[in-house]
């Protein structure tokens, strides 16, 4: 089964083709954003890191951008500095230029001021526009989407209906050879034991069980308790009770294939089928973790609306609460609440997020692609010095 | 899944069903799964998304949904009774005896 996608020089498949601007810290942001409006195709993603970071948490805000760099969707960077930031443009486009995209840099500092700045880089964005404009889609089979999955805004909707319904669409994706991420381990606490047992193998299982663990003890070990962030107020205001009870819904999303791999944040995954990535709770985080890890796609489940969407990737919402899409069908692109009425099987739901998928990797924008909304958010895990 | 229903039971195993409508204390709710059948006469008005007890449940037993423990309760549930964090705890994720 195919779609129509393009083939990057690298060999690797995408469903968009943007002009990505990456500001190497948050003093070149405002620069960033200056250079990509009404730039139609051009995107700059709102890093608020950069600077004053050491150890791993340097490398995480580095891996992200690079992994966003990286991004099949991707078509040529261009990353802009300041100048003085502990995280170089340079540093970055180094790290992005092996994948074969053209990749730039350009500094505040160096090229004097920001209105140079501004002039300079939509110079560049406009001419890799032109050459991203020139490349057709082509067909290419479904065996390379990576589609990652994510719940957000949580009701009793979201484990009766849509999250099983997403569940059928991921194992139709595996089935074809594609992989689908997993993420949010926070949201996996209490629902371990059954990820864990489809493990391909017992390593892997014990990979899940050890991260539940590390997540717990954290939560734990600042004195606080879970429960004031998660389940958040809405979710317990939809009627979802515990942690327990909102992973147990959250889990469906992956279906019933064996779990494959577990990946750190903003890792790419190494093998098709179902792939778990730990990742917070946090709904941009996560989708920001999965995307740097070279997704092309995500399906967002929502039970109380969310308007979510990536700068990078198209991000299809579905909702099993009828009230919930009547209210907000400017932000939610598939209705799966009949599912609830018993006139929609999971199955056959599943089925249209499959179909929905492939018209969406195929072209088809949606709607949070619509309205333009960019959300980019890297999972911070060291202080700023 | 819930045909003309107004309340899902989606394990055999669960002591809890879900309210898919709004839910007024004093009506009763038929629901089945897996031919299990049940007629509760609810005690509280349900919201809707919310949950009510399918049979009595004991203060420090475990509330099961998706056919796994959500949590334990707080105090002693009747049939037909709302559950949620009033009468509900996690087992997880918090200090012992928080």
């Amino acid at each position: 089964m195919n779609f129509m996608g393009y083939r990057r020089a690298n060999g690797k498949a995408a469903v968009r083709s943007h002009v990505l601007v990456i500001p190497s810290v948050v003093c070149s942001q405002g620069a960033t954003e200056a250079i990509t409006r009404n730039l139609k195709g051009a995107v700059y993603v709102a890093n608020v890191f950069g600077c004053a970071q050491v150890g791993a948490d340097r490398e995480q805000t580095k891996r992200t951008l690079v992994g966003f760099g990286t991004n099949p969707n991707v078509f040529a960077v261009l990353v802009v500095g300041n100048g003085c930031e502990n995280l170089p443009a340079k540093e970055i486009v180094e790290a992005i230029a092996p994948c074969g995209k053209r990749v730039e840099f350009i500094e505040i500092q160096e090229v004097g001021g920001t209105k140079k700045t501004i002039a300079k880089g939509r110079k560049i964005v406009k001419e890799m526009l032109a050459d991203a404009a020139a490349l057709p889609r082509e067909p290419i089979p479904l065996s390379e989407l990576i589609m990652a999955t994510e719940c957000g805004g949580s009701d009793y909707t979201s484990g009766l209906a849509s999250n099983p319904a997403l569940g059928a669409a991921s194992d139709l994706v595996v089935e074809a050879g594609g992989a689908v991420i997993l993420s949010e381990t926070t949201e996996l606490i209490g629902a371990e034991h059954l990820l864990a047992k489809r493990a391909r193998g017992p390593e892997i299982g014990k990979q899940v069980l050890d991260l539940i663990a590390w997540w717990e003890k954290e939560a734990i070990a600042t004195g606080q308790d879970i429960r004031g962030a998660n389940p958040a107020p809405g979710n317990i205001a939809g009627g979802i009770t515990t942690i327990e009870e909102k992973s147990l819904g959250c889990i469906y999303k992956g279906g019933t294939t064996p779990l494959e791999e577990v990946i750190k944040y903003a890792f790419p995954p190494t093998r098709k089928g179902l792939i778990l990535m730990d990742t917070p709770g946090h709904d941009i985080d996560q989708l920001t973790g999965m995307m740097a890890g070279g997704a092309q796609l995500a399906v967002f489940t929502t039970g109380r609306g969310t308007p979510t969407g990536s700068p990078i990737a198209p991000v299809i919402k579905i909702t099993g609460n009828a009230e919930t899409y009547r209210k907000m069908k400017d932000n939610i692109d598939l209705d799966v609440s009949q599912i609830i009425k018993g006139k929609e099987t999971v199955k056959e739901a599943g089925r249209r997020i499959f179909e929905e998928v492939i018209a969406v990797a195929s072209g088809k924008l949606t709607k949070a692609e619509k309205l333009g909304q960019r959300d980019f958010c890297i999972f911070k895990i060291g202080l700023n010095f | 899944m819930a045909g003309k229903s107004k309340a899902i039971m989606i394990h055999e195993k669960d002591n809890v069903a879900t309210a898919i409508v709004p839910l007024r204390a004093g009506s009763t709710v038929s629901l089945e799964v897996q031919g299990r059948k049940e007629k509760v006469k609810l005690l509280s008005s349900i919201p809707m998304g919310h949950k009510f007890a399918l049979r009595p449940i004991a203060n420090g037993e475990n509330v099961i949904k998706y056919g796994e423990p959500i949590g334990e309760t707080t105090a002693a549930i009747a049939r037909g009774e709302h559950v949620h964090v009033h009468n509900v705890v996690s087992h997880r994720g918090r200090k012992e005896g928080a």
